[in-house]
C-alpha cells in the first residue's frame, strides 16, 4: 500500500546561505562565485540531512505511528508523503486516495462564514463539491455550531473554530490518511472526540499514518510504529516495543538543541535532567539543569515548567524567578519537590519570560517516566494499576 | 484528489528534468481553483461601507484626473475621440491587467499557509489570483456603456467578440508575467517591493493616457514589445473602430504575451519543487 524506500531529504542550512533579498544573492555570487560551484564544498558547508535512508512498508488498512523527538524528522517525512515537498533521494510508491491533515483549518478565511469555510476547506482538503453537500449536515452536527453557521469565523471562539475545522477534516474519506499532531489543540473532551474519530477511521480498514508525541494515543490507535531520531530510522515494528524504546532512550532526557528564542540576545543552550534524576521514583524531586548564553545581563526572569501527562493534560505548572542572569554563559539549577505525580510517562514544557514578554516557549523539551518504585502497595486498589491514575498521588494519614 | 488517481499507483521521487505543466492534474483540481477565485471575490469588499462601489470609483476618479491633466492641461491627441471616454477605454483593460498582475505576484507568499500544509498543483494559486479583478472589470464596464450612450458612440459588430478577446489576452499576459514574478517573489521578497513601481512605469509605457499613434512610426515595433500596447489599442479599436486596425501592434504584442505565458508556466514548474521549503 505504501512502500517507502531509501527516502532522504536534504535542506540548506543557515541564514548566511538563504538569500532573502536579491542583493544578498548577487553579493554572494560575486564573492563566492567560483567556490560555490565546487559540489563537495557546498554539501559539507551548507546542507544537512533532515531524513536519511528511511525505508518501511505499510500494508493496506494498517495504522502506523511515527514517533520521535522534536526535530527528528517526523514532520518532514509526513510532508514528503503528502507531496508538499519532494524528497532529495529515494522513492515512495503508494496506491489510493491520500488525504493529509498537517493542521486543522488549513485555508480557513476569517471573513467568511462557517458555511462558506466548510466548502472552502473541504475543497482544499480534496473533497468534491457534491461530497461536501452530502456530508454538510453531518459536519455541522459534529462541530456543534449550527447557530453560528452564517457568522464569520473570525467571531468564533477558538474552541468553535477548532471544532469546525476538525469536523470538516473528519468527514474526508480517503484510503490513506496522514495525520500530524492536530490533536494538540482544543480541550480535553474535544481531543478525545478527535482521537475517537481517528480510531474509527483506522478500524474501518483505511490506512492511517499518525505522527504524535502522545504515546498513549499512539499505543491505542496504531499497531506498528516508526521511531525516528536525527533523521534516521531507529526502530520499526510493534508499537509497544517502539514506544518503550522511545521512552527508554537516555538521550531523550537531555535537550541539547538550541531553543528558539524571541530575543536574539537570549538563548538556552542546554536543558536536561540532573544526572542523578534520570528516572525519578515516586515523589522523588525533579532536578533540572539549564544553561544560558546571553549577550547581556537579563533581569527579573521567570521560569515556568509544565509537566504534561501522556494524554496531554497539564498536571503541574511550577514557576520560579531569578533577579539576574549575567551575560555570557551561565547555569541554573531548578528543583520541583512534592509533586505527588502518579507513575507514568510525562513530558516537560519549558517557558521563560521577562515581565510580560515570552522569551522561550518550547513543548516536549524532555520526556521522562515516573516509576512505581516507592509507591506503598497498600495504597492501591488491586484491580487498578498505578499508571491508570491521574492527578496527585497522596498518602493519607489515618488517626483515631 | 482526482477520481482517476483513486487506484493508480502514485510515485513520489526526487524531481528531475524540466517537468511538464501537468494539465491533467490542473483539470482534476478545477473545483479548488473555482473555490479560490470565489473566495477572493467574496472577501474583496467584505466589511467596507462602499463595498462593490469601489470597483466603479477607482477607474472613474482616475479617468477624471487623467482628463484634467492630460486632456485639458497637456492637451494630448486622442485620434479624435473625446478624452474622457478615450482614457476610460484604456483604463478598463489596464486596471484589470495591473490588479491581476499585482495579485498574482504576491499570491504565493500570501498563500504560504496553504503551500506548506497541503498538496495541490501550485499553478492554481497565481492563476486564481488573476481572476478576481475580472469582476471589477465587469462592474466598471457599466460606466463605459453610459459614456458611450452619452457620446453617442455605437459599438460595432466586431466589438462583440473583439472585446472579450482583448480581455482574455490581458489575462494571458497577467498570468504569464505573474507566474514569473510570483515564483521569484518566493525567493526574493524584493519582487513584492518592486511591483507597485513596475506597474507605475508600465502604465506610462502603455497607451493609456495617450494613443499609440503618438509614438514615431519607426519605433512602433519596439513599442509593441509591450504586450499591453496591443491589448489596449486593440480594446479601443474594437470599441471605436477608428482608423486602420492595429495589425502590427497586435501581432508583435500577442507573440510577446505568448512567450511570457509559456516560459512563465515552465519557470514556475521548475521553481515549484522547493516552494514549500523556502516560502
Amino acid at each position: 500500500m505504501i512502500h517507502v524506500e531509501g527516502i532522504g531529504k536534504r535542506y540548506r542550512l543557515g541564514k548566511s546561505i538563504r538569500h532573502d533579498t536579491l542583493r544578498d544573492a548577487i553579493m554572494h555570487r560575486a564573492r563566492f562565485g567560483r567556490r560555490r560551484q565546487n559540489p563537495i564544498d557546498r554539501q559539507a558547508e551548507e546542507h544537512f540531512w533532515a531524513l536519511k535512508d528511511i525505508s518501511f512498508d505499510v500494508t493496506e488498512g494498517e495504522a502506523v505511528g511515527i514517533i520521535g523527538r522534536n526535530g527528528s524528522g517526523k514532520s518532514t517525512l509526513l510532508k514528503i508523503l503528502s507531496r508538499i515537498t519532494p524528497p532529495t533521494e529515494g522513492v515512495i510508491r503508494l496506491r489510493g486516495r491520500v488525504a493529509s491533515l498537517l493542521e486543522v483549518g488549513t485555508g480557513f478565511h476569517p471573513e467568511l462564514s462557517g458555511r462558506e469555510n466548510i466548502y472552502l476547506n473541504g475543497a482544499i482538503l480534496g473533497m468534491r463539491c457534491q461530497e461536501i453537500n452530502a456530508k454538510f449536515d453531518e459536519i455541522i452536527a459534529f462541530a456543534e455550531i449550527d447557530k453560528f453557521l452564517d457568522t464569520p469565523v473570525k467571531r468564533y471562539s477558538s474552541g468553535m473554530y477548532v471544532r469546525l475545522a476538525f469536523a470538516v477534516a473528519a468527514h474526508l474519506e480517503p484510503q490513506i490518511l496522514l495525520v500530524d499532531e492536530v490533536l494538540a489543540v482544543g480541550d480535553a473532551e474535544f481531543q478525545k472526540k478527535c482521537l475517537g474519530k481517528i480510531g474509527e477511521v483506522a478500524k474501518s480498514g483505511r490506512t492511517v499514518l499518525f505522527v504524535s508525541h502522545n504515546m498513549a494515543a499512539v499505543q491505542s490507535l496504531t499497531s506498528r510504529a516508526v521511531l525516528l531520531s536525527d533523521g534516521h530510522l531507529v526502530e520499526w515494528g510493534r508499537t509497544e516495543n517502539v514506544v518503550s524504546t522511545y521512552l527508554q532512550r537516555a538521550s531523550e532526557y537531555v535537550s541539547t538543541r538550541r531553543m528558539k528564542s524571541n530575543d536574539p540576545e537570549f538563548s538556552v543552550s542546554r536543558f536536561e535532567f540532573d544526572a542523578d534524576a534520570f528516572k525519578p521514583g515516586f515523589n522523588a524531586p525533579f532536578r533540572f539543569d539549564i544553561s544560558f548564553e546571553l549577550d547581556r545581563d537579563f533581569h527579573s526572569i521567570n521560569i515556568v515548567i509544565e509537566i504534561i501527562n501522556s494524554i496531554g493534560s497539564r498536571l503541574i505548572t511550577s514557576r520560579g524567578a531569578i533577579n539576574l542572569i549575567p551575560g555570557g554563559k551561565s547555569h541554573l539549577s531548578l528543583q520541583i519537590s512534592d509533586h505527588h505525580l502518579p507513575p507514568g510517562d510525562y513530558s516537560v514544557t519549558l517557558a521563560i519570560g521577562r515581565n510580560r514578554r515570552m522569551l522561550v516557549y518550547e513543548e516536549n523539551v524532555l520526556l521522562f517516566e515516573v516509576s512505581s518504585e516507592g509507591v506503598s502497595e497498600p495504597l492501591l486498589m488491586p484491580q487498578i494499576e498505578a499508571r491508570d491514575r491521574l492527578g496527585a498521588f497522596i498518602p493519607m494519614k489515618v488517626s483515631t | 484528489m482526482s477520481a482517476e488517481s483513486r487506484d493508480a499507483e502514485m510515485v513520489i521521487a526526487p524531481p528531475s528534468g524540466l517537468g511538464s505543466i501537468g494539465f491533467k492534474e490542473l483539470w482534476a483540481y478545477r473545483e479548488l481553483f473555482g473555490f479560490l477565485v470565489w473566495r477572493d471575490v467574496s472577501v474583496r469588499y467584505k466589511q467596507s461601507v462602499l463595498g462593490i462601489l469601489w470597483a466603479l470609483l477607482t477607474p472613474l476618479v482616475t479617468m477624471v484626473i487623467f482628463t484634467i491633466i492630460f486632456g485639458r492641461i497637456a492637451k494630448l491627441p486622442t485620434d479624435g475621440i473625446p478624452y474622457p471616454i478615450f482614457s476610460y477605454a484604456g483604463l478598463l483593460p489596464w486596471l484589470f491587467f495591473s490588479q491581476s498582475l499585482q495579485k498574482a505576484t504576491l499570491s504565493m507568499v500570501a498563500e504560504r499557509n496553504l503551500l506548506t500544509k497541503i498538496y495541490f498543483p501550485r499553478l492554481i494559486v497565481p492563476m486564481a489570483a488573476t481572476l478576481a479583478p475580472l469582476v471589477d472589470l465587469l462592474i466598471a464596464s457599466s460606466v463605459l456603456l453610459v459614456m458611450m450612450f452619452y457620446y453617442q458612440i455605437a459599438p460595432t459588430v466586431h466589438s462583440l467578440y473583439l472585446l472579450p478577446l482583448c480581455v482574455l489576452w490581458a489575462w494571458v499576459t497577467a498570468v504569464g508575467v505573474g507566474t514569473w514574478l510570483s515564483a521569484l517573489n518566493v525567493y526574493f521578497r524584493d519582487v513584492g517591493q518592486l511591483i507597485p513601481f513596475l506597474v507605475q512605469i508600465w502604465l506610462y509605457a502603455s497607451p493609456v493616457v495617450y494613443p499609440a499613434s503618438l509614438v514615431p512610426s519607426h519605433f512602433q515595433w519596439l513599442y509593441a514589445l509591450n504586450p499591453m500596447t496591443g491589448v489596449i489599442e486593440g480594446f479601443r479599436w474594437a470599441l471605436f473602430a477608428h482608423g486602420d486596425p492595429p495589425d502590427l501592434l497586435v501581432f508583435v504584442s500577442v507573440s510577446v504575451s505568448a512567450v511570457f505565458f509559456v516560459t512563465g508556466g515552465l519557470f514556475f514548474k521548475r521553481m515549484e519543487r522547493s516552494f514549500a521549503d523556502v516560502v
